[in-house]
């Protein structure tokens, strides 16, 4: 099959649908748009459900009923919208609810702005809204794995019954790369999506007691138990989840630690910097909850030197930090508000920290 | 002998954590009467609101869900949009109708979703200690109106039900009481309307009911009632709004 230009909004569209996803609620937000556009014809097309919302509110809560009814949904936004779409999530994974939620990323607090950034990291990995909770976050670096990262999240939030975010940027939503689109699942897990795989989906009490979706347990004892059990889920999902790649991290003196749009900058820092016969690597964290903590940790016993560098004031760096538990130096080098770290700032960095001229040379 | 009444299937043999003449109870059983005379229990599935009515699924014995407080018609849409051969309706008191779920009710009866909304009204916050709620009456004292409900500082009593009917998504919408036995029955045939027009795929059927809460009003379950006959219905007429 020849490969087609697609930017990374439509081909998460695409892979959705691919997916068996049969839902989508969304609402206008820059710089996704081109998802919920690409909804909104491609449902129909295939026989699911668009809807455009009244609000990021609404959509959430329209997949809410969605998943509760068996279906695999999928809602999109970015960072404002997402903001509000938090109490839906909340109550998507205090329900234990399986659905796929995409933010593309842009310059905030606030309003912001429409460029890229990385700055909802900490409401992404921290659970987002109220309570004790997680959602299982994946981080594409480019349009061919977002293709396939957002197959996976439908799997991973069925396998778990949990919320999946897509943590993507405007660059990745609106950049078009070569892609061949194989209609085909690309994982071996076994897709659940069919509702009578779902034996607690809302589906008329036919032949069975009622089912019941809920978060309030008023009971002595009862919201404990409903924690103990999310926690125990969480456990798992961490045990047996983490994914990441890793480039040139066996002899590597640094390791600079980037996901998403950004590790596609470092790459080409990298290979530069090698051309300097620099020893430096990259890890790239593509679940960024659950956080690759052991490797980082395992890497903290080879390298002399970590170097995080985000499109955010610097937020992922603490769980660098809590993994690497001082073990060893780390650096950061972030812009935030829209700002886009260069390939010539970040190989002056990694020059600087590994010829040791200015350890405090360091940017936010 | 013949038993000419009992306790409808769909509705739990299970004590209630509804207050003494609260109409919540009476609003349950109207539901699970219509459901069981139309034969669609095992089809039913119900978005429980936040509010009073917030475990109506322990008295329920069909599907439900919860929603968050005034999401409950989008939870209800996800799931008919899934399932549409699915009865599927949404029970929702003032404060979660009314105001923080005002964009939501719009849109849905605006989009026409083929549901059924039932909304209590009793003019309160029954849930939260008896705050003042956007159908509240004027010179009604609540916890947050301790004065009495002030046009000046508080706004207007929200007809909420009259605004959904101006939309050309809505089909029938229609106001009733559970105030008196005559009015009870009134209401039944409302609610089973607004059930059979869902199942005839009509569109968006929404009946309000108004409904006492002696607790907060601070009157004998008899007085609620009456107070409803004599100041609520002043405000809210009973009666057909829209059926089209």
């Amino acid at each position: 099959m020849a490969k087609i230009m697609m930017c990374g909004n439509e081909v998460i569209g695409e892979a959705a649908v691919h997916a068996g996803c049969s839902f989508y609620a969304g609402y206008p937000i820059t710089p996704q748009n081109e998802l919920t556009q690409y909804m909104s014809s491609r449902m129909t097309e295939s026989g699911g459900t668009f809807i455009q919302a009244e609000s990021e509110l609404a959509a959430i809560n329209m997949v809410f009923g969605a998943a509760a009814a068996g279906a695999r949904a999928m809602t999109s936004s970015s960072s404002p919208g997402i903001s509000l779409k938090q109490e839906g999530i909340s109550y998507l994974a205090a329900c234990q609810l399986p659905a796929v939620i995409v933010n593309m990323m842009r310059g905030g607090p606030g309003l912001g702005n429409i460029a890229p950034s990385q700055a909802d990291y900490f409401q992404a990995t921290r659970g987002g809204g109220h309570g004790d909770y997680r959602t299982i976050v994946l981080a594409p670096s480019a349009v061919e794995e977002a293709w396939h990262l957002t197959h996976l999240a439908f799997d991973l939030a069925d396998e778990y019954r949990n919320p999946v975010l897509i943590l993507g940027d405007g660059i990745l939503g609106q950049m078009m790369e070569p892609i061949e689109v194989v209609r085909k699942h690309l994982h071996g897990r076994i897709a659940s999506h069919d509702p009578r795989n779902k034996p607690w989906a809302l589906t008329g009490c036919k032949g069975r007691k009622p089912n019941v979706i809920r978060s309030l347990y008023l009971g002595e004892g009862e919201l404990e138990e409903l924690n103990r059990l999310l926690q125990m889920k969480y456990s798992k999902v961490k045990s047996k989840e983490v994914r990441f790649e890793s480039l040139y991290t066996e002899d590597s003196d640094l390791v600079v630690v980037a996901y998403g749009t950004t590790s596609r900058i470092v790459r080409s820092a990298i290979s530069k910097a090698r051309q300097e016969r620099l020893h430096v690597g990259m890890l790239r964290p593509v679940t960024l909850w659950p956080f690759p903590e052991a490797e980082l940790q395992k890497l903290a016993k080879k390298t002399k030197a970590f170097l995080v560098v985000e499109m955010s004031a610097g937020q992922m760096i603490d769980d660098v930090k809590l993994s690497v538990l001082g073990k060893k130096p780390i650096h950061f080098y972030g812009r935030a508000g829209g700002g886009i770290p260069t390939e010539e700032a970040i190989v002056d960095i990694i020059r600087d920290i590994l010829k040791a001229r200015s350890r405090k040379k360091v940017r936010v | 002998m013949k038993k000419i009444f009992e306790r409808p299937k769909s509705l739990r043999d299970v004590p209630t954590h509804y207050c003494a003449g609260c109409g919540h109870s009476l609003a349950h059983r109207l539901i699970c009467e219509v459901i069981d005379e139309l034969g669609i229990r095992e089809d039913t599935i119900a978005v429980c609101p936040v509010g009073c009515a917030v475990i109506a699924y322990d008295y329920w014995d069909f599907d439900c869900s919860e929603a968050a407080h005034g999401r409950t018609p989008c939870v209800a849409t996800g799931i008919k949009r899934v399932h549409p051969d699915k009865i599927v309706f949404s029970y929702q008191g003032d404060g979660d109708l009314a105001a923080i779920g005002t964009a939501e009710i719009i849109h849905t009866a605006n989009r026409g979703e083929n549901i059924t909304v039932i909304f209590i009204n009793n003019g309160v916050y029954g849930m939260t200690n008896g705050q003042m709620a956007p159908t509240t009456m004027i010179g009604q004292r609540t916890s947050t109106t301790p004065l009495g409900r002030d046009v000046l500082r508080d706004g207007h009593p929200l007809k909420i039900t009259e605004l959904l009917a101006q939309l050309p998504g809505s089909k029938y919408v229609e106001r009733v009481s559970v105030d008196t036995p005559a009015n009870i029955i009134k209401a039944k045939a409302a609610i089973k309307k607004a059930f059979k027009n869902q199942i005839d795929k009509k569109g968006f059927s929404l009946v309000e009911v108004l409904s006492p809460c002696p607790t907060y009003w601070g009157l004998s379950p008899k007085d609620a009632c009456l107070r409803i006959s004599g100041e609520m219905t002043k405000e809210y007429p009973l009666g057909v709004i829209k059926d089209i």
